[in-house]
């Protein structure tokens, strides 16, 4: 492999809450330019792993940088998506204004959107298939098109790092299909996403790196190389019978699938 | 200008200058805070008045800010500790912060013109009494305290509308976008306890509750836009501002006490009559809905059972009853509502389908 440039380097990470450890020494190195899916069980600190690397939580110990440097000094630089559901649909407001938020990192305090700011929250609003949404109030959005509005909000920022929480969750496939399409785009751009995905069945079809997490960092790579029945057992306790033939096993080396590389 | 005329400026001014924070609130689902910050500013204002002696000093005001923001910070640290819910912990404070005021006042400041009923009810009809001189004019101090709080408030809201829009609606964004949501909360909140000590001289603080949150749950059933919320929330305010003076000019009542019925009375209306989100339209889309699903039931009945061999059977008005298990009267409003949108034919007692009807029933099982 060429060399590359970490995108994202979290070293000894631990977090809790309160006295429950949520996060246990995590390492992570993350290169630039690739389709990261961060899966997990239920409770795996896969959220909060997101949160820690945006400044919002803060950890016990460890050290995060962002192209080498704190994430303060980088916001510009990531954008986020949260899970659907964190936010109040009821909000008085309408698509378009949701994805203008996305702009308010680049304006600063108190300047106030304009024009530019608009036409690019509608191309964004193009690009994910919502442009005749533009002026639908918010409640009035089905799970899906919530997604895309989110996914929208996020282009806008225009940023080198995208981090998405569950952004296939209560989305139907061809929803899921436009969203990947879109991420791949991104990576072939020389972007850097980060997902936290699901399910297990179409990691390898979509990402070509994965990390999997348990409170600990079980594994991180390639999907070719990490996403193993034996790493999953790992991450998921004993129950992952039926995962043995999404995974890659040593045994039957043409499901090893290389995620096609965009970039 | 005539001491009628005077009182109704302070109400609206006052109004105005409530429900403009007031709308962060409702859409914070923090309205009790304003009843609990209303309330204990009463204490940052005793301590205030123990310390200079003076209820005339503007540091009564920096009293109180402080005792509002100090009220918010022991909620959200007794929450955080997840031993109480939110409610509860207002619960908690609030009464504890206050009863210590009523404590504090009626031991120690007895004489002072600071009493118990002044501050739940507060005075407007005597406003007009007190006056202050301001830039040559000659203006009644609550009015001149409370135009300058407006003007902040609308300063504040106008400077800081995208952040304050920001973080209600996605706090975790606004923070990783570097807006501090911790800041713009207390910078809120601090201008709520502000609001609430200026209206509460003026209004009480029984009002200072009605004006902040009812204008804005009123307002909230009426718009889709941020920006129209706080404009109309204003309008009602005012509007129940004057609408309850004259009813208490009218029924010679306590003004504050009219203006609070007053939001409560445009609010009832408006939760009836609203346009969209009203009771009434809820309840006549429930209605609409119900006949034209009954009538798609009907159509994918007919479909159903139009190449059947019994389609004659099936297909007879009289037999809807005992296919569908629909009342006969009703049964027969689906088919004349049916009929009047061309969605079937009758002939001789048996129904139809026409074209649009099938064409209905593709659309309704496709979607
Ligand atoms: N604010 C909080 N206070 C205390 N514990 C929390 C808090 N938020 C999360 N936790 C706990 O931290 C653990 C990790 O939560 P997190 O939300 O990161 O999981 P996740 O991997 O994203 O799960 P999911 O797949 O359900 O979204 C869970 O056990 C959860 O109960
Ligand atoms: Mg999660």
């Amino acid at each position: 492999m060429t060399e590359r440039r970490f995108a994202i380097e979290v070293e000894d990470l631990t977090l809790a809450y309160q006295d429950k450890p949520v996060l246990w020494d995590i390492d992570l190195h993350v290169p630039e330019g690739i389709l990261m899916a961060i899966v997990g069980p239920n409770g795996a600190g896969k959220t909060t792993l997101i949160k820690t690397i945006l400044g919002l939580l803060k950890p016990a110990a460890g050290r995060i940088t962002i192209y080498g440097k704190p994430f303060v000094a980088q916001r510009k630089l990531v954008a986020y998506v949260p899970q659907r559901g964190s936010v109040d649909w009821d909000f008085p407001t309408n698509v378009l204004d949701v994805v203008m938020m996305g702009r308010y990192g680049r304006l600063g305090w108190v300047k106030w959107p304009g024009r530019e700011d608009r036409e690019l929250a509608m191309e964004a609003l193009r690009k994910v298939g919502m442009a005749n949404f533009a002026h639908r109030q918010i409640s009035q959005l089905s799970g899906g098109q919530q997604q895309r509005t989110f996914l929208a909000r996020a282009l806008v920022q225009d940023a080198q790092i995208y981090f998405m929480d569950e952004p296939f969750q209560g989305v139907d496939a061809t929803t899921e299909r436009a969203i990947i399409q879109l991420l791949k785009e991104l990576r072939a751009a020389g972007k850097t996403v980060v997902v936290v995905h699901h399910d297990l069945q179409t990691v390898s079809e979509y990402f070509d790196w994965v990390t999997l997490l348990n409170v600990r960092r079980i594994a991180s790579g390639p999907v070719s190389q990490v996403f193993t029945e034996e790493n999953l057992r790992l991450t998921y306790g004993g129950k992952v019978a039926f995962l043995s033939k999404t995974a890659v096993s040593q045994s039957t080396p043409d499901t090893l699938q290389p995620a096609s590389s965009g970039g | 200008m005539s001491v009628q005329l005077e009182v109704q400026l302070i109400a609206v001014v006052v109004a105005v200058a409530c429900a403009l924070p007031g709308v962060f609130l409702v859409l914070r689902g923090m309205a009790m805070m304003s009843d609990a910050i209303s309330h204990t500013v009463l204490l940052g204002i005793v301590l205030a008045f123990f310390l200079v002696g003076d209820l005339d000093s503007p540091l009564l005001i920096v009293g109180a800010a402080l005792m509002g923001v100090l009220t918010v910070t022991l909620v959200e640290l007794l929450n955080q500790t997840q031993l109480v819910k939110q409610d509860a912990a207002i619960g908690l404070v609030f009464p504890a912060l206050f009863s210590v005021a009523v404590i504090l006042i009626s031991r120690f400041a007895r004489g002072v013109h600071l009493d118990v009923d002044a501050v739940l009810l507060g005075e407007l009809a005597f406003a007009p009494f007190d006056r202050v001189q301001f830039w040559g004019l000659d203006v009644p101090i609550a009015l001149a305290v409370m135009g300058g709080i407006l003007v902040l408030n609308g300063l504040f809201i106008g400077l800081f509308y995208k952040e304050l829009k920001l973080a209600t609606f996605d706090p975790a964004l606004a923070a990783a976008l570097g807006f501090s949501p911790v800041l713009l909360h207390y910078g809120l909140m601090t201008l709520v306890s502000v609001t609430a000590v200026g209206a509460f001289d003026a209004v009480g603080s029984v009002l200072v509750v009605a004006l902040m949150i009812t204008p804005p749950a009123t307002a909230y059933l009426l718009t889709n836009r941020l920006s129209h919320m706080l404009g109309l929330s204003a309008v009602i305010g005012a509007g129940s501002a004057l609408a309850g003076y004259w009813l208490a000019r009218l029924l010679d009542a306590n003004i504050a006490g009219s203006m609070a019925t007053m939001t409560g009375a445009i609010f009832l209306v408006t939760f009836l009559l609203a346009p969209e989100r009203g009771i009434v339209a809820i309840l006549r889309r429930r209605q609409r809905q119900r006949w034209e699903f009954a009538q798609a039931a009907l159509t994918i009945h007919l479909l159903h059972h139009e190449d059947s061999p019994q389609a004659d059977e099936e297909c007879r008005v009289d037999h809807l009853g005992e296919h569908l298990r629909w009342q006969r009267p009703f049964a027969d409003e689906v088919v004349r509502l049916a009929r009047r949108h061309g969605l079937v034919t009758q002939d001789n007692g048996r129904l139809y389908l026409t074209d649009k009807g099938r064409q209905t029933v593709q659309d309704a099982i496709v979607r």
